[in-house]
């Protein structure tokens, strides 16, 4: 006898379990099935443990420059077991977190593999033992993994993922990181600052090619000082183990290159957890192992829904869990449900310097047809910048010529992923230059660089 | 150095239309500003305003050609003086916009045209809620932000709501920073009346004007209206009149119409039901009666009010009256004189109209239009006499006053004027 529910969640991700709180919220009966951990890949193997990770490396890089602000401190040494054992527990305090939140919203837990039966009901598999749930809305938020391409497969020892790269039990003298991504600059960063010496090989022309090209060459100028090297432009010719390293053959500018290292870390994309839930069957469409939905996040098949990774880029754990909010108030028929604008949705990247961004860079604005006015201004502007001795940073802003709207915001720098939902929120609010330049940003704040940085677009930038 | 005119998207949908015709000849000097041709879409007809100035050195697009694409060259620009070069290598420079926005963004222009007749209908100095952006977009686009539907959070209206409205296009057909009184091409060609070969003169469509035509074409197309009409014998008014004026006697003489405002707005106390607006969310019923007079001007016509005039005795109303109708003809009228209301009289008695029904001013609930008084045969206990009888007909908002109400309305109404003593009750 199957059990039954109002709403179903496959994933316990930051897209399902929001998705389940909000459903909740609205009255429904909700129940959430998890093969892993609750909360994900972001929770356990993502966002929060890199976080973690990241931090104890900028302590390590404050620690190197002690001397700086004044302080004379001997030998630094540090114990990577325990930076791991940190990031686990950090992992596994907001897990528990998620937990309590189920229990808090009356969310069934439904541990195990799950699968859909057809429309409207799902096996869960654990240890040989299967249940049945019913529900007339079923939302696949299975997430997604490493991509691996042919001859590029991870061994789990020196050519790993970001599964293994989070939980190294030494560090690489020499690393090897394959793609320049969120996840390749972030792992590569932790580790560069760390003390491997760090390779980066990127198949396109520029590092962190999604963001806009000032910032891409802006980052590789800072990492490049830090020691890390990087061939852009580079095609991967072979990456195989060789003895208890691994050994890449590239080819960049015309020249061929050997690179050898102790550990390479695959951050070549991901594709979507699709397999073995049953969506052939329904006749669900997937398209390069992404389930194709409408704005609304519906499959097609009456009931049937999917948000997040799953669904396709951006993947960011804040969007699947906007679309899953946003998926459950249009079941709930909840008034004035807008699907998600994904030009709003801000991209983090957590390295040394942080970089941060949310809307058109400056050639897709050019390219989208806009006539732009594009603003900039250097942390060495900023007063505050100068007194953490964070002088490394630079905000820009591009604007539409014709209606002042703001296309997009690009930083990098000390804290800008904590500064761009300032630009994020004007976006939403549609807001245009008049209204950014007419906000008062706090003196001294590294907020301030925002203001002048739209100051600059207009050129009426005051500390430049 | 010659310099492209590119063909002009009208709106942001537009991807071709119609060069309906030049306005100018190849070998004209043209300034900025000037209306250069005429461009039509499935949706309206646009002048084409010159940006750049110069001398119009070749015409690529003949008039009246159909399909030319968005961003076409369709002429060409030199400078003064300059020999007019070949087509080759011209600057690729769109110096030709539509008229449209220049026309549209007139009206913020502050004391630029004489509002006519009252407040926009859903405004009620309420305000509208649009993010900066949208705000930006219609007044690029010369759109009243009332007549855009919001579909952000409360009703907001957002870029999406402002980029897929059309402004309303007739209005802003006529660029407005023509004094001239030149004889400009026909305004309403893209209509179905085109005026064809006939001898015209066209006279320029002023800020009253386009008000009058749009508001009350918009009341026509969208407020629901049905009409009674009752007769009224007035020969107890008449000789109360007289005796009031001959009691006043340098004073300002007392009008019948006067005398209808005032009944009329003592009506509206007795059948409150009527004296009220429609909203979407809400009827408004109104605590006073501040009745509307319509004053015909030259070039159009303007509504001043009457505030309260259920307080206000008749001298008062005659006094404000006069006073208002000459301030109207000189166009001297503050807005607060003319805006809002509660209730219109329109009054065509003196030109001898025996009977009109006519169109709601809004927001208000209705109109009543007035005939002229005159002697006519009625019957009375079984036998004919001669009364002097007024028709008048109500024109009713049909979502505010339901036909029962606006019967009621003009019962009231006609008591009073027939006894006119009842209104000192």
């Amino acid at each position: 006898m199957a059990e039954r529910f109002d709403l179903i969640v496959l994933g316990s991700g930051p897209g399902g379990y929001v998705a389940a709180i909000r459903a909740a919220q609205l009255g429904m009966k909700a129940a959430v099935v998890e093969r892993e951990a609750l909360g994900g890949i972001c929770l356990n193997w993502g966002c929060i443990p890199t976080k973690a990770l990241l931090r104890s490396s900028e302590v390590h890089h404050l620690l190197q420059h002690a001397g700086d602000y004044g302080f004379e401190i001997g030998d630094i040494t540090f114990d990577l077991a325990r930076i791991v054992k940190r990031s686990r527990q950090v992992a596994s305090q907001l897990s528990a977190g998620v937990k309590h939140l189920m229990k808090k919203n009356k969310i069934t837990v439904v541990e195990g593999e799950g699968r859909l039966l057809g429309k409207g009901r799902l096996a869960v598999t654990r240890n040989d033992t299967t249940v049945e749930l019913e529900a007339p809305h079923i939302i696949i938020a299975t997430g997604a993994r490493a991509r691996t391409l042919p001859g590029l497969e991870p061994n789990g020892t020196s050519i790993i993922t970001y599964r293994e790269a989070m939980v190294p039990k030494t560090l690489p003298k020499r690393l090897l990181v394959v793609g320049s991504g969120a996840i390749g600059m972030e792992f590569a960063s932790f580790y560069a600052q760390m003390g491997s010496k760090v390779t980066v090989v990127e198949a396109l022309d520029r590092i962190l090619p999604v963001e806009d090209e000032d910032i891409s060459a802006f980052a590789l100028k800072a990492f490049t000082r830090q020691g890390l090297k990087f061939h852009t432009a580079a095609n991967l010719k072979r990456l195989s183990p060789e003895g208890t390293g691994v050994v890449a053959e590239i080819e960049a500018g015309g020249q061929s290159h050997r690179i050898e290292a102790d550990q390479a870390i695959l951050a070549v994309g991901i594709v979507g957890n699709v397999e073995n839930i049953g969506l052939e069957a329904l006749g669900v469409k997937v398209e390069r192992s992404h389930i194709v939905v409408d704005e609304f996040s519906r499959t097609g098949v009456p009931g049937l829904y999917a948000i997040g990774d799953v669904t396709g880029p951006p993947w960011l754990a804040h969007k699947a869990s906007h679309e899953g909010v946003v998926c459950v108030e249009k079941i709930a028929g909840v008034a004035g449900v807008h699907p998600l604008d994904t030009g709003n949705i801000p991209g983090c990247t957590y390295c040394l310097p942080q970089i941060a961004s949310v809307g058109l860079t400056e050639a897709k604005a050019r390219a989208a047809g806009h006539e732009v006015k594009v603003g900039r201004f250097p942390y060495l502007g900023n007063g505050k910048a100068i007194a953490l001795g964070e002088p490394e940073g630079l905000v820009k802003t591009v604007f539409d010529a014709k209606t002042g709207a703001l296309l997009g915001a690009h930083m990098i720098g000390a804290e800008v992923t904590e500064q761009i939902q300032g630009y994020a929120i004007a976006r939403t609010l549609e807001t245009t230059e008049a209204e950014l330049m007419a906000t008062v940003f706090p003196h001294p704040t590294l907020s301030e660089t925002m203001h002048e940085a739209v100051l600059d677009a207009y050129g009426r930038a005051i500390h430049i | 150095m010659a310099t492209q005119i590119l063909m002009p998207a009208l709106s942001p949908t537009m991807t071709e239309g119609t060069l309906t015709k030049w306005l100018v000849k190849e070998g004209d000097v043209i300034k900025a500003g000037d209306v250069i041709a005429e461009i039509e879409t499935d949706k309206a007809t646009m002048e084409v305003e010159a940006v750049d100035e110069g001398i119009l050195s070749r015409i690529l697009v003949p008039g009246g050609t159909e399909n030319v694409a968005v961003n076409t060259p369709i002429g060409l620009i030199t400078e003064e003086g300059e020999a007019a070069s070949s087509a080759a290598a011209p600057a690729p420079k769109a110096v030709a916009t539509p008229a449209a926005p220049q026309a549209a963004v007139a009206p913020a222009a502050p004391a630029a045209s004489p509002a006519a007749v009252s407040a926009p209908p859903v405004s009620h100095g309420e305000r509208v809620f649009a993010t900066p952006l949208a705000r930006r977009i219609a007044r690029d686009k010369g759109l009243d932000l009332a007549q855009v539907q919001g579909s952000g959070p409360h009703g907001r209206i957002v870029k999406a709501d402002v980029e897929a409205a059309r402004p309303q296009a007739p209005a802003a057909a006529v660029p407005s920073g023509r004094t001239g009184a030149a004889v400009i091409t026909p305004p309403v060609p893209s209509t179905p009346f085109a005026p064809g070969s006939a001898e015209f003169t066209a006279i320029p469509n002023d800020g009253m004007r386009r008000t009058v035509a749009r508001r009350l074409s918009e009341a026509k197309a969208t407020i629901p209206h049905y009409y009674l009409t009752v007769d009224c014998e007035i020969d107890n008014l008449l000789a109360m009149r007289k005796t009031l004026n001959e009691q006043v006697g340098g004073g300002t003489k007392i009008s019948v119409n006067d005398m209808i405002v005032k009944a009329l707005a003592l009506a509206l106390v007795k059948v409150p039901a009527a004296n009220a607006s429609w909203t979407d969310e809400a009827i408004l019923r109104y605590a006073h009666a501040d009745i509307a007079v319509a004053v015909a001007v030259e070039g159009g016509l303007i509504t001043p009010i009457v505030r309260a005039a259920e307080v206000k005795g008749l001298a008062t109303i005659a006094g404000e009256t006069r006073d208002l109708a000459e301030r109207a003809r000189s166009r001297k009228l503050k807005p607060e004189e003319y805006q809002g209301g509660t209730f219109t009289v329109s009054n065509l008695g003196m030109f001898g109209v025996r009977q009109f029904a006519a169109v709601i001013n809004p927001p208000h609930g209705g109109i009543l239009a007035i005939g002229a008084g005159e002697q006519r045969p009625v019957v009375k206990n079984g036998a004919l006499a001669v009364a002097t009888v007024m028709t008048v007909t109500l024109s009713a908002d049909h979502r505010v006053i339901d036909g029962a109400v606006g019967a009621g309305l003009l019962a009231a109404f006609k008591r009073l004027i027939e006894e006119p003593l009842t209104m000192l009750l």
